[in-house]
């Protein structure tokens, strides 16, 4: 009997404590969440989307080159990104099924996926940034699309495979060449998944720091040129929020709200569209 | 006969049986273009640490390996570098984090896997995840700004009560600022919970019902399931996600330089400042005067990579092993 | 060399005889002229070796049904008239395939042979799009017609293959929302929109309901004025309702292959009086 109640003590102090860890993760989030909201909101001025970051030891607001650098840099990394991301999983699933070769990469790329995002920060310095002698918002593009492709391939790799061969064959037993059934047939078949990956890659780069230090610096003005260093929410947070002037603190917490906002609803609307593809399969 | 000549003769234009000839350039390119997208996808980690290495050509040139590894000298002044400071606080940090993570990621996961009530299981999962959506910037202006202050209340208390145990005293001792290698992997652990947690709980949920059910019939409780029941099966991905988690403690750059107070001195109090290679890489980058700096910044860079390239090198292998890969998670 | 008396109303045209080589089906021989031929096929999946020396003759608009169990190779003796294996590795075909004259097997071109070999496939396979563009993907393969002319011939194949009333009003919505039965009857029409000169289908009704099937059924009679119809199925009642000629297959090899009444009233190998008694299979 003593064996019976030591075992049972045990599974109920072993319950409690799983439920304490799931608590403390849980509350976490919230406190994160929470203050970024709390702050955020009262950081919230109208002049930040209208005026440009204020020079040091000034009183006034301003966001609107970082908005307009984000969505720059954001830009231009899907315009590399998704199509090679989205070509690169095609020839996976499509071409080399389950050949070696194909496993080779599908591993390499697995890996590229966890690298740390500051590595690729001083990668693109040492291919872009260095050989042309200055910072510019095009190597922060490429920077954040060396990020996002891995994600990209291996969602389109995966919801390729998804689909039905039975539909590949039938676009195939009318005569279409490979490329047609591709691009005509798999990919819509796959499209809400494809989009997927698109959305999670864009919400990971759009939050990203450490490689743009390295490529697109930051730039007090307003810039659109891909040439020149270019501002952008992120490293406004990193500047800002260093800082001893009260309203560069209260910037650098408006712009991680909205950070968190757009990131927060990217990987809603992700979710709910796997969620879709997953009740259609 | 009226044989095919029913249906084309009622159809506006008949087809020529062969087809239209389609362009096989077009299929050959598609192909090709396909292909060497994956190239690129696969061939970018080699040119990272390729391009990498070869702007670290010139420290490694001046210091070696071993000495850069094991000198404590960081002193732009006089051009000599040393990476042992950062290698100490990437690895102390690192440490830290995944003590505290793994226990409870371990919890979290055995808690939505086996002893949630199943209405609970999809809302603890969504929001553990959603902690891996938050950037990292955003961890490092909250541990900055929120944490680090609130956790100055508490370091007199750790000082006062683990600081004077012998031995491992010296580890809790020092000013209460808040910042610090522990304020660094507390962040740290909270950033890499939901990448170990998802995978443990991916792998438990593997664990065939069978076996569990065989282990409950016999009257085992939840708690005697999960640990010599479903954790042995699922050993080789827990430790793979284990790793996984290491991998990112190690190269999360924003999050801690924003609390670990950037020091380059080396200090037995886990209270003090102390310094990642991230942190200072971030820190010092676009300040780095001379060649050598510049080069023995990314030479850091170089370590690192190869030490995150190898944890997840095995990570990757221990995962698979259990035919599951890293979930995509929002 | 009687109109075939057997299958009472079904009118059957007279065509010039035809020799009558060995695989051809024996009792009615020498009706209509040989389509398709296959000699001495040999077909490996890897290293099992899932047809052994076939040789079998397929006569030009006629409906000819494989029957035999699961296993037996009826589908993959298919899927060789098309070429369908060329799709996966490890898949090989030695022997010969003769259409019109001609050794497909040897030939490279497989899109080409497609265009003349349609092919339907056991479950369903729309594409993800209108019902619409579902039969003029096929079309646009071939041909560039002008919007009324594509019209007026997505109307004509529908009408073909008894859909038309059916979908005439939604057109444009998926062709994802249709039911089974209807989805199956629009892969038909799109195959027929390229106006093979050969329809291979596999199981075309097994996950059909009886309503449906016998819809198809009737259509599988109709088209043989214009195809030659080749069909697997393992449902003997619909080989008996819907061919005029059948085979029976086991473990690879060809055992009989005759008028369809002949091999159901009076099948002259014991295998087949087997099988279709269901003593086994």
């Amino acid at each position: 009997m003593g064996v019976v109640a030591r075992r049972r003590g045990v599974d109920v102090a072993s319950k409690i404590l799983m439920g304490a860890a799931t608590v403390v993760g849980v509350i976490f989030l919230f406190w994160i969440l929470w203050t970024t909201l709390k702050f955020g909101i009262a950081g919230m001025h109208w002049d930040l989307f209208t005026k440009d970051t204020p020079p040091p030891g000034t009183d006034s607001f301003g966001l609107r080159n970082a908005f307009v650098g984000s969505l720059t840099l954001l830009a231009v990394s899907l315009l590399i990104g998704v199509p090679i991301g989205l070509m690169g999983g095609t020839w996976l699933a499509e071409y080399a099924f389950r050949s070696r070769t194909a496993n080779a990469v599908r591993f390499l790329n697995d890996i590229m996926l966890s690298a740390p995002s500051i590595e690729i920060g001083l990668f693109v310095y040492a291919i872009m940034v260095a050989p042309m002698g200055h910072f510019s918002a095009v190597s922060g593009s490429v920077a954040l699309a060396v990020l996002m492709i891995p994600i990209i391939v291996r969602t389109t790799d995966e919801m390729l495979t998804l689909v039905t061969s039975d539909m590949r064959e039938a676009a195939i037993a009318l005569g279409a060449p490979t490329w047609v059934v591709i691009t005509k047939v798999t990919w819509k078949a796959a499209s809400a998944g494809i989009l997927t990956g698109v959305l999670i890659g864009l919400a990971r780069i759009s939050g990203e720091t450490a490689p743009l230090l390295f490529t697109a610096l930051s730039n007090q003005f307003y810039s659109t040129s891909l040439l020149q260093p270019i501002a952008s929410i992120p490293m406004v947070i990193f500047q800002f929020a260093l800082s001893p002037y009260a309203n560069w603190q209260q910037m650098a917490w408006a712009a991680a709200f909205i950070a968190v906002l757009f990131v927060l609803l990217l990987s809603l609307v992700a979710r709910w569209l796997l969620g879709r593809t997953q009740e259609l399969k | 006969m009226n044989g095919p000549e029913t249906l084309a003769g009622a159809m506006p234009g008949r087809p020529k049986s062969a087809g239209r000839a389609w362009p096989l350039a077009i299929e050959f390119l598609f192909r090709k273009a396909a292909a060497l997208a994956a190239f690129l996808a696969a061939a970018a980690l080699f040119a990272t640490v390729l391009a990498i290495a070869y702007d670290s050509r010139l420290a490694i040139h001046t210091f070696g390996v071993w000495k850069f590894l094991k000198s404590s000298e960081w002193n732009p002044v006089t051009d000599t570098f040393g990476a042992l400071p950062f290698i100490i606080g990437t690895l102390g940090s690192s440490a830290i984090a995944m003590i505290l993570a793994v226990p409870i990621s371990f919890g979290i996961a055995v808690f939505i896997a086996e002893i949630a009530p199943r209405w609970l299981k999809k809302p603890i999962a969504g929001a553990v995840e959603l902690l891996a959506a938050i950037p990292s910037i955003v961890y490092g202006l909250w541990g900055l700004l929120v944490f680090a202050p609130a956790f100055a209340n508490l370091e007199p208390w750790i000082s006062q009560y683990l600081g004077s145990i012998p031995g491992i005293g010296l580890l809790f001792q020092g000013p209460p600022m808040g910042i610090g290698m522990l304020t660094a992997g507390i962040v740290l652990a909270i950033m890499v919970l939901p990448y170990i947690s998802s995978i443990m709980r991916d792998a438990f949920m593997a664990v065939p019902s069978s076996l569990r059910e065989s282990a409950y019939a016999m009257g085992a409780t939840t708690w005697e399931v999960a640990w010599q029941i479903t954790l042995p099966y699922a050993r080789s991905a827990v430790i793979g996600g284990i790793f996984l988690g290491l991998g990112r403690a190690l190269g999360e750059t924003m999050a801690v330089t924003f609390v670990i107070g950037n020091s380059d001195m080396i200090s037995a109090s886990l209270l003090m400042p102390s310094a990642t290679i991230t942190s200072v890489l971030a820190n010092e980058f676009t300040e780095a005067t001379t060649k050598l700096y510049l080069s023995s910044l990314i030479y850091l860079g170089l370590i690192l990579i190869a030490v995150t390239l190898v944890v997840q090198f095995l990570a990757l292998l221990l995962i698979r092993r259990l035919g599951r890969r890293e979930g995509v998670a929002a | 060399m009687s109109p075939d008396q057997s299958q009472g109303t079904r009118m059957v045209k007279i065509l010039p005889p035809a020799k009558a080589p060995e695989g051809s089906p024996s009792g009615e021989a020498g009706e209509s002229a040989v389509k398709i031929a296959a000699r001495d096929l040999n077909f490996y999946y890897g290293k099992f070796h899932a047809l052994k020396n076939v040789s079998v003759e397929i006569l030009q608009n006629r409906v000819t049904a494989f029957i035999g169990p699961s296993g037996c190779g009826k589908s993959t003796l298919l899927r060789t008239f098309n070429r369908m294996y060329d799709l996966y590795p490890g898949h090989r075909a030695e022997g010969e395939v003769i259409l019109d004259g001609e050794n497909i097997l040897a030939s490279k071109n497989g899109a080409q042979l497609r265009a003349k070999v349609g092919m339907v496939f056991q479950k369903p396979t729309p594409f993800p799009m209108s019902i619409h563009e579902n039969i003029a993907f096929g079309i646009r393969l071939y041909e560039r017609l002008s919007r009324g002319e594509m019209d007026a011939r997505v109307r004509h194949v529908l009408t073909k293959a008894n859909l038309w009333e059916e979908v005439k009003d939604k057109l444009n919505q998926s062709a994802i929302g249709l039911s089974g039965g209807q989805q199956q009857r629009l892969c038909i029409a799109r195959a027929l929109a390229v106006n093979p000169e050969v329809l291979l289908l596999d199981e075309p009704c097994s996950a059909l309901d009886p309503i449906s099937t016998a819809k198809i059924e009737d259509l599988l009679f109709e088209l043989r004025e214009t195809c030659t119809v080749v069909m697997v199925t393992h449902n003997m009642q619909q080989a008996a309702r819907a061919s005029d000629y059948t085979a029976f297959m086991l473990d690879g090899t060809l055992i009989e292959y005759s008028g369809t009444t002949k091999l159901f009233t009076t099948p002259s190998d014991p295998r087949t009086e087997a099988y279709i008694t269901g003593r086994f299979g």
